[in-house]
This record gives C-alpha cells, sequence and structure tokens, in this order.
C-alpha cells in the first residue's frame, strides 16, 4: 500500500539530508582554520591510540551506572510513594522526602561530588568508606533518586482517581490499591521517562572523574594534556553514544508504543 | 492515513541516513590530518620590540592559570581583582620563580614593567586551535615532542625533578625507595608530567588518582584518600609548608632532573616571538640572571634526598 508515495518519500528524505550534510561539511571544511581543528580535535592518529585506554577506563562507567540505577529505581519508587502519603500523622516522612527531593534536585551535582567526596572521607570516621568510586555512586544514587521519583509520582499522579476510588470501591485498602491497581498502570507510562533519565546518569558516569577516579573521561583528559590534542575526548564522545543511542531509539519506540496502546487500537 | 504510514516508512532510512553520514563525516574528518604543514619558526632575527608581531602592539601580553601556585608564582595579591583569594597569588606582582623569570624575559625583549600585561588562560586553552590571546604562556609546562605538534615551546627555563610528598601516619612516610611506593595509593594532578612519572618510573600496583588541581590531591591526601602526592620538587616542598599538616618530603625521583625534562613558555604554534624568546632565555642564562633568579625563588627550600 502507497508504495510509491514511501519510495517517493524515501528519496526525497535522502535527497535533503545530503544537501544538509553537504553544506554543513563544506562551510565547516572551507575554513581556513579547519586543517588546524581537525589537527587537533579529529586526529587518526591520536583516536587509534586512545581508543584502547578510554575504551578500558568506560567499563568503570559501566560498572558505576549499572549499580547506581540498580539502587535508584527502587529508592525513587520509595520516595515517590512517600511523598503521596496522605495520613497526618505520617506527615514528617513526607515533609522529609519532599525536602530531599527539592535538596538533591536543587544542587548542581558537581557540588555534591564535592562535598561528599572530599569532605565525608575528611571527617576520618571508622568504617566510613573513603573510596572514591564509593562516594561517586552515592551522590549519583541521591541526585538520580530524587529525579526519578519526580517521574514516578507524575507516573501515578497520571492514572485517573476513578482508579483508585474503584479498588477502594472493591474493597481493597489504600496501600492495596496503590501496590494492586496505581503503580502497575503508571509503571507503564514511566518507563520511557525513566530511561531518558537512565541515559542522562549514563553521561553523568564523568564526574567521578572529580574525585580523581580515572575513568573514561578522566583518561581522555590525561592522554588530552599529555599530547595537547583534543581528539580523545573525541573518542570518549564517540564511546558515549554507541551506548546511548540504541537507548534512545528504544525509548523513542516504547514512547511510541505506549501512545499506539492508549488510543486503543485506532491505528 | 497513507500519509501516516509513508512517514514511519521513510522515518527509519532517513534516520539510518543521518547516523551514517555522521559517521562518514567523522571518519572523513580523522583521515588526511598529516596533510596540513605548519610553518617553522621564523628565522628572522629582528627582536626589536616595535617589529615584534604581538596580539596588542607595544604590549607584551603574558599569561598564566588561575589560581597561580607558590613558588611559581609568589607575593600574594592585594589589591589584584582576577587572581583572588587565598594562597594566590597576581603575577603582576613579578614575584616567584615563574613571575620573576617573565619579567626577566620580557625585559630582554625591550619591554619595561609598565608595557607587560597579564591576562588568566585556562590550561587546556592553552594549547587549544586558533588564535592564542596571549604572546607568552608561563605555568609549568613540561616540553614534550608531542605537544609541540599544537603549539611553539621556547627553550627551557627550568629544569623539572618529579618529588614525593606525603603526610605523618601514611603508609609511605618513612620510604626511602622506589621498591617502598610500588604498594601506595598515590595521586597527582592531571596534565602532569607528574603522572608520567608515576607510570614510568614508580610503577605501582595501583591506578594513580588524577585529580583536576593540586589542591584536590592534597584534600585527598589530608582525607587518607591516598597515601602521597607526586609533584615537582618546588611544588612538594611548597604543600608541605603551606598546604598540608604534618606534610613529609619522602624525596625527589631518580631519572627526574638533569634536564632531562624542562619547563618552556608556551606560544603560537609558528610565532615569530619564539625565536626572540629563546635568545632571551639564552642572555639570561649567560648573565646568570636565571640561576640567582632559582636561588631567589626555590633554592631556598631545601633539597630532597634522592629515592632510588
Amino acid at each position: 500500500m502507497a508504495t510509491g508515495s514511501a519510495r517517493k518519500g524515501l528519496l526525497v528524505a535522502t535527497l535533503s539530508t545530503l544537501v544538509v550534510a553537504a553544506f554543513v561539511a563544506y562551510t565547516i571544511g572551507s575554513s581556513p582554520a579547519w586543517p588546524e581543528v581537525q589537527k587537533a580535535f579529529f586526529n587518526g592518529r591520536y583516536f587509534s591510540t586512545s581508543l584502547p585506554a578510554v575504551a578500558e577506563a568506560f567499563t568503570i562507567n559501566v560498572r558505576l551506572f549499572i549499580l547506581a540505577e540498580l539502587l535508584i529505581l527502587p529508592i525513587g519508587l520509595l520516595i515517590a510513594l512517600a511523598r503521596s502519603i496522605t495520613t497526618p500523622a505520617l506527615a514528617p516522612i513526607r515533609i522529609f522526602a519532599t525536602i530531599f527531593v527539592d535538596f538533591f534536585r536543587g544542587v548542581p551535582s558537581i557540588l555534591i561530588i564535592y562535598v561528599l567526596g572530599f569532605g565525608v572521607p575528611a571527617l576520618q570516621l571508622d568504617g566510613v568508606p573513603k573510596e572514591p568510586f564509593f562516594w561517586a555512586l552515592v551522590t549519583l544514587v541521591l541526585i538520580y533518586s530524587a529525579y526519578v521519583s519526580e517521574v514516578y509520582r507524575a507516573g501515578i499522579e497520571s492514572i485517573h482517581p476513578s482508579q483508585e476510588r474503584a479498588a477502594r470501591a472493591l474493597g481493597l485498602t489504600r496501600v492495596q490499591a496503590l501496590r494492586y491497581v496505581v503503580v502497575p498502570q503508571a509503571m507503564r507510562r514511566v518507563i520511557p521517562p525513566l530511561l531518558n533519565d537512565f541515559i542522562g546518569l549514563q553521561k553523568d558516569t564523568a564526574l567521578v572523574s572529580i574525585l580523581g577516579v580515572v575513568e573514561t573521561f578522566k583518561q581522555a583528559q590525561i592522554l588530552k594534556a599529555a599530547s595537547f590534542n583534543f581528539t580523545p575526548l573525541m573518542t570518549t564522545a564517540l564511546i558515549f553514544l554507541i551506548i546511548t543511542i540504541p537507548m534512545t531509539r528504544l525509548v523513542d519506540r516504547l514512547a511510541a508504543k505506549d501512545r499506539n496502546a492508549q488510543l486503543g487500537g485506532t491505528r | 492515513m497513507s500519509r501516516g504510514n509513508a512517514r514511519t516508512a521513510i522515518g527509519q532510512p532517513a534516520r539510518m541516513a543521518v547516523v551514517l553520514m555522521a559517521v562518514a563525516m567523522f571518519v572523513a574528518a580523522c583521515g588526511g590530518s598529516s596533510a596540513s604543514v605548519s610553518p617553522s619558526a621564523s628565522t628572522d632575527t629582528s627582536c626589536a620590540p616595535e617589529s615584534l608581531a604581538l596580539k596588542t602592539a607595544g604590549v607584551l601580553t603574558l599569561s598564566t592559570d588561575n589560581p597561580a601556585y607558590s613558588p611559581w608564582f609568589q607575593g600574594g595579591n592585594e589589591g589584584a581583582e582576577i587572581w583572588i583569594g587565598d594562597y594566590n597569588n597576581d603575577p603582576v606582582k613579578g614575584q616567584g620563580y615563574e613571575g620573576a623569570v617573565a619579567y626577566a624575559i620580557a625585559e630582554k625583549l625591550g619591554f619595561t614593567t609598565d608595557k607587560v600585561t597579564w591576562i588568566v588562560t585556562a590550561f587546556d586553552q592553552s594549547f587549544a586551535p586558533g588564535d592564542k590571546t596571549f604572546d607568552l604562556f608561563m605555568n609549568q609546562v613540561s616540553i614534550k615532542a608531542d605537544r609541540a605538534e599544537a603549539i611553539d615551546f621556547s627553550q627551557g627555563y627550568y629544569d623539572v625533578a618529579q618529588g614525593v610528598v606525603t603526610v605523618e601516619g601514611s603508609p609511605i612516610a618513612g620510604a626511602t625507595s622506589i621498591a617502598e611506593l610500588k604498594g601506595a595509593k598515590l595521586g597527582t594532578q592531571i596534565g602532569t608530567t607528574s603522572y608520567d612519572a608515576i607510570i614510568n618510573i614508580i610503577q605501582p600496583d595501583q591506578e594513580p588518582a588524577v585529580f583536576n588541581t593540586m589542591d584536590e590531591a592534597v584534600a585527598a591526601l589530608d582525607a587518607g584518600q591516598i597515601d602521597g602526592i607526586v609533584a615537582d620538587v618546588p611544588t612538594t616542598f611548597y604543600m608541605r609548608d603551606a598546604q598540608l599538616s604534618g606534610g613529609v618530603i619522602i624525596g625527589q625521583l631518580s631519572g627526574t632532573g638533569d634536564g632531562a625534562e624542562q619547563f618552556g613558555v608556551v606560544l603560537q604554534k609558528g610565532s615569530p616571538l619564539t625565536a626572540c624568546v629563546n635568545i632571551a632565555i639564552d642572555a639570561l642564562k649567560a648573565d646568570g640572571t636565571l640561576d640567582a633568579l632559582l636561588l631567589e625563588w626555590i633554592g631556598g627550600s631545601g633539597s630532597a634526598p634522592v629515592i632510588k
């Protein structure tokens, strides 16, 4: 069906993309300073020498974002639920959760990692870890739990109140209604924004470099400073893209699927 | 209906085309980088102040990073607007080894103190491609062949030796040999040749910690996150005397010093000034100025035993 117009569309899309790409390439390439910029940022020699070291250091980032995400997902949900508590006696929990979210969403991550990563170990408390990796993990979990809790909360609040009332009418308690009716529906809706935050988390693992850990960004910086050539940073950018682009596509697809499901078969 | 279908049908290949094009551009951008040849330093030895190509006519624009650390820059920062904060130093004072050498070079080039101006340049900016905003950049930059592809170096004005500093109670506090440092968690600042010294000379069992500034390395040593810091010897003395509580100098790494590594002035690649700065440094070496400044600003800080 409609293959003719599809083929024509494809042709137009390809052509216009080519024209734009050619224009951009020409504009950049015709700049008299381009050879110098190319040598400094896209240098084949430094690309191939930096790739193994930068890729190996990336395993630290991977460990960090996987561990962090495993902690963030449940903690974020707990905070979201704490914020939706309406029982007056439990108000302190709600207030604490609100302050937590306000604080960790409001302060730049880089400042939190400084204070926790350098400040807490300096207290020299027995039994408190000094490992920078540990404090980087703590920082990312705190910040992203705050973000993710808001995603969950938005998801929970997007479920029509009639759902909870119907559940209550069937004799479920408020907790049961949340557990069996509201949260499962909310979950489906929040998966795309959660993945979005997961991508943000992956990129923010570069923050651990501040604490002296030689992860991929720091490794690239070391190589850059040794050679006065910026190509190793481009190598790292490429590695991040290889991980994040498929994930972005997955988010798009899930969002589209969700949209279709919402429309209930009107395709 | 059919429009909707058509859009999904072309969306996928079009996006693929964009990705492919981006990859192709990156690969193309990486190729043929040896094609450009930078002009070699001018051999024109006319170094009179009025015939020099300067950023600002008649004024020599000097530059360093902010903060400016002792003993390279000294004299504090009273009245400073840029190099502010505790322990920072205003290079305008012309004190500290690099501060004094900068003014000595300026003088040899024919610029009196009032014809010299200072601007801040972040370390990374100093070697970024494009026109520089400074004439001369002095920030304890070690001369290396790879680096010289991006910028011009003057000849060396300081022989660098790498040293190790720690604090009392650290596992390496009593160390006298490189073997005793191998098990240590060492730290240093990014972009330093101290990092190379850790990797190549000490060859520790643990990956060194690499911080964005030496201040953070000091904080980490204070907090017990690392066992020691490797830095150039004058900096280790400064850390012991001013920054660390209970700081201990372990010594100077053998194989460093003796002219193996030198600090040079950074200039724009192909700058006609480079040859003139080299002549000025030659003159400062010949008339003993460099030795005298070394003794005045660094020589007094004591000597470190050599760690073998």
